[in-house]
């Protein structure tokens, strides 16, 4: 399958196989113009299969969420066809607003207004945990 | 400006500084009884735990300060919509020191992030009640002297038990403590607990279902209660109800100088057979609650 190499725009490469459509939605990707590209289950040397979102802009993204989604991404931006710039990512100690907190005790559930904010509590394992009620973010 | 949401937002230093204050408080309460002139508790409780917030209230008054506030939400702005962190901030301004009951889990930790003045979580839903486990640690070292190597048993609903959680993670900051998790197989201690702490600190702890069987070793016995409701069927229940209710004749074995505690309020898991006992010590831990209680104030108005 080929897809053309862009010009000027940016290549979110390593995704596990399986999380590119999850980050498309929650980068909203879906309402941009220009053209996107998810590919699913590409080879990949290191991980065997993965998933590879091309974007044929250079836009703003916001690497935390990306570092969220799976803090093994590299993200690359494309200037004139040369790859520019290799961003590697990290998971982020704290997320707003990216997910939200699900247990149904916690004060979020009734307060609206609040941010839903997440802390990393377990670097090693990826556990995010709720600021408020410390539930594991699912 | 410091607020208590968690016991783990206290040092062991800033406990052992707690448990000092108390001390000296119960050597010479009088000492105490200005201390606070002149300033002000709210005792915010959006739902009703009358235990709590008189307990609050006594350590407000016998520091000398005066106490404002509401004690179920029906009778506050919060049945009009108000949002917590609104109705801190609003107390804020007339309060210097503020108890929060809140039946969502996390509002006192809204509070804390909105109000201008020091916030003290009194119970969050099933959550954290810091105060609750100050009592507890206060209670044991006054019986036992130290917390180094001893051994606490905790029986009953190990699953939701938040005060059996807090007073784990409490205990686990001290050397050679180890704990015994008498519970029914559906009521035991949260997988996260055991692997996030028992394990990740190498503590020794089992766990079992026979309460009489445990009993010798204890130097502590922490009772919860265990609700009909945590159960699937009511055979469950009804099978399991009587081996977890403590009374003078599983007390056979035990040490002569083990501590009965419990958080109270006791439903029927305490037998009142029980009371007379000298190693009964719950009605004393209440009591050892307003003490700590009295203590977490002064430390949080930074008064000297
Ligand atoms: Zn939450």
């Amino acid at each position: 399958m080929i897809i053309n190499p862009i010009e000027n725009g940016i290549v979110i490469d390593h995704i596990k196989a399986g999380k590119g459509m999850q980050l498309y939605n929650i980068l909203h990707l879906g309402e941009l113009s220009c053209s996107v590209a998810i590919i699913k289950n590409a080879n990949s040397v290191k991980l065997g299969k993965k998933d590879i979102i091309k974007i044929d802009e250079v836009i703003d993204l916001d690497l935390d969420i990306i570092g969220y989604i799976d803090p093994g991404i590299t993200v690359n931006i494309i200037r004139n066809g040369v790859n520019e710039k290799r961003v590697n990512i990290e998971a982020p100690e704290r997320i707003t607003n990216v997910i939200k907190c699900k247990n149904p005790r916690c004060i979020t559930s009734v307060e609206q207004e609040l941010p839903h904010v997440f802390k990393l509590t377990d670097r090693e394992n990826m556990v995010y945990r709720c600021i408020y009620c410390e539930s594991k973010a699912k | 400006m410091r607020s208590v949401i968690d016991i783990l937002d206290l040092s062991t230093e800033e406990i052992d500084e707690l448990i000092e204050t108390a001390l000296d408080i119960i050597a010479d309460g009088k000492k105490y009884s200005e201390k606070c002139k002149g300033k002000k508790l709210a005792t915010l409780f959006f739902e009703p735990s009358t235990r709590t917030r008189l307990s609050f209230e006594a350590a407000m008054y016998e520091l000398g300060g005066q106490v404002l506030g509401f004690s179920d939400s029906g009778s506050s702005s919060a049945s009009k919509g108000e949002s917590v962190s609104d109705t801190v901030r609003v107390v804020s301004c007339y309060a210097d020191i503020i108890a929060m009951r809140h039946p969502k889990e996390g509002a006192p930790m809204v509070a804390s992030m909105k109000a201008s003045v020091p916030v003290i979580n009194a119970g969050d839903g099933g959550h954290n009640h810091p105060t609750q486990t100050l009592a507890d640690l206060l209670t044991i070292k006054r019986e036992k002297g130290a917390f180094e190597g001893i051994t606490v048993g905790f029986c009953g609903d190990l699953k939701f038990g938040r005060t059996v959680h807090s007073l784990i993670g409490a205990l686990s900051r001290y050397k050679n403590v180890s704990f015994v998790l008498i519970s029914p197989d559906e009521l035991t201690v949260p997988s996260y607990i055991k692997k996030e702490i028992l394990d990740a600190k190498n503590i020794k702890y089992y766990e079992t279902t026979d309460l009489e069987k445990a009993m010798p070793e204890l130097d502590i016995l922490y009772m919860t209660r265990v609700q009909r409701e945590r159960f699937f069927n009511e055979q469950d229940y009804i099978r399991l109800k009587d081996s977890y209710i403590l009374t003078p004749e599983k007390l056979k074995n035990a040490k002569e100088d083990m501590c009965i505690l419990h958080p109270l309020p006791r439903v029927n898991e305490i037998s009142v057979a029980v009371d007379e006992d000298p190693r009964a010590l719950y009605f004393k831990q209440a009591l050892n609650g307003k003490y700590m209680r009295m203590a977490l104030i002064l430390k949080l108005l930074e008064v000297q």
